[in-house]
């Protein structure tokens, strides 16, 4: 397990290597924005795979509804710590891109306001499961999750369904794109998305360690003042 | 020229920000592992 987790790192490095240099060196300039638009080819893939890992999560936490599984709230931690770091890049290269091209940093467009609210969504969920200690916590953020979840269709679907600033989409109906410029894209999509993947499997085994340490603790302490050894399961925290 | 300057401040801080959070991973990760291994001398 730990050999194909470092093959498949050192894959990763590669493959975001080469999106690098496919975005900064071989896509051609845009027409209209010029230099600026290969901020696109990190942007996108970066929300693209923040999507993924809220959806994880999503699947994670009605699974620890319903089996109440300890592995599934933990990917659930982890799906939703790593997501919200790249919805944290989405929110900060966004604005550096509007500043030249729009002229303002911000503005409270649908597309811009609903990622901004998933954002919090997932930083409150962080943030629940961090300081509270009680045993309803993985409950109480499964669910908090699930109602989170719903505001990342509406992200994505926020430029059909309400007028906004924010650029339509370029592939698929809403528009083209030059072949190259394509290339660059999906191979930046794949980098980042096996990238997110790679980062949430390691987030998973620190949040797997960390209940391990805290259930060690736990015993560790009843031994110290109680020589009578548990007869219930520990309630584990997560950080 | 402003574009360019633009373009690279997105790319350094998507990288920083990827770098901050691996390297708080990384962090977490040592601190876990040597408080199991002080667990495990006990």
């Amino acid at each position: 397990m730990k050999r194909a987790f470092t093959i498949l790192s050192i894959l990763t490095a590669l493959l975001l290597a080469y999106g690098l240099y496919q975005a900064l060196v071989v896509a051609p300039t845009e027409r209209t924005m010029g230099d600026i638009q290969r901020i696109f080819y990190y942007h996108v893939p970066n929300a693209w795979t923040a999507f993924c890992l809220f959806t994880v999560n999503l699947i994670a936490s009605v699974a620890y509804l319903i089996t109440k599984k300890v592995k599934a709230d933990a990917l659930a931690v982890a799906s939703a710590e790593v997501g919200v770091i790249f919805c944290t890049i989405v929110l900060v290269t966004g604005p550096i891109w509007a500043r030249p091209v729009w002229g303002i940093w911000w503005t409270w467009d649908v597309r811009l306001t609903t990622t901004l609210v998933l954002w919090l969504i997932y930083v409150a969920y962080l943030v629940l499961r961090r300081f509270s200690d009680s045993a309803q916590t993985p409950v109480l953020a499964a669910v908090l999750a699930v109602f989170g979840a719903l505001d990342v269709p509406l992200v994505y679907f926020s430029i059909w369904f309400f007028r906004t600033q924010h650029p339509q989409p370029v592939m698929g109906k809403g528009g083209s794109l030059d072949p190259q410029m394509l290339h660059a894209f999906l191979i930046n999509l794949l980098a980042f998305s096996c990238f997110g993947a790679m980062v949430c499997w390691a987030r998973y085994r620190l949040e797997m360690l960390h209940r391990e340490v805290d259930e060690l603790h736990a015993l560790e302490s009843l031994a110290g003042t109680d020589s009578v050894k548990p007869s219930m399961p520990l309630q584990r925290s997560s950080r | 020229m402003n574009a360019v300057k633009f373009m690279f401040a997105a790319y350094i801080a998507t990288w920083l920000i990827h770098g901050i959070y691996l390297g708080t991973v990384v962090n977490r990760f040592k601190k876990l592992q040597s408080q199991l291994k002080e667990l495990g001398k006990k």
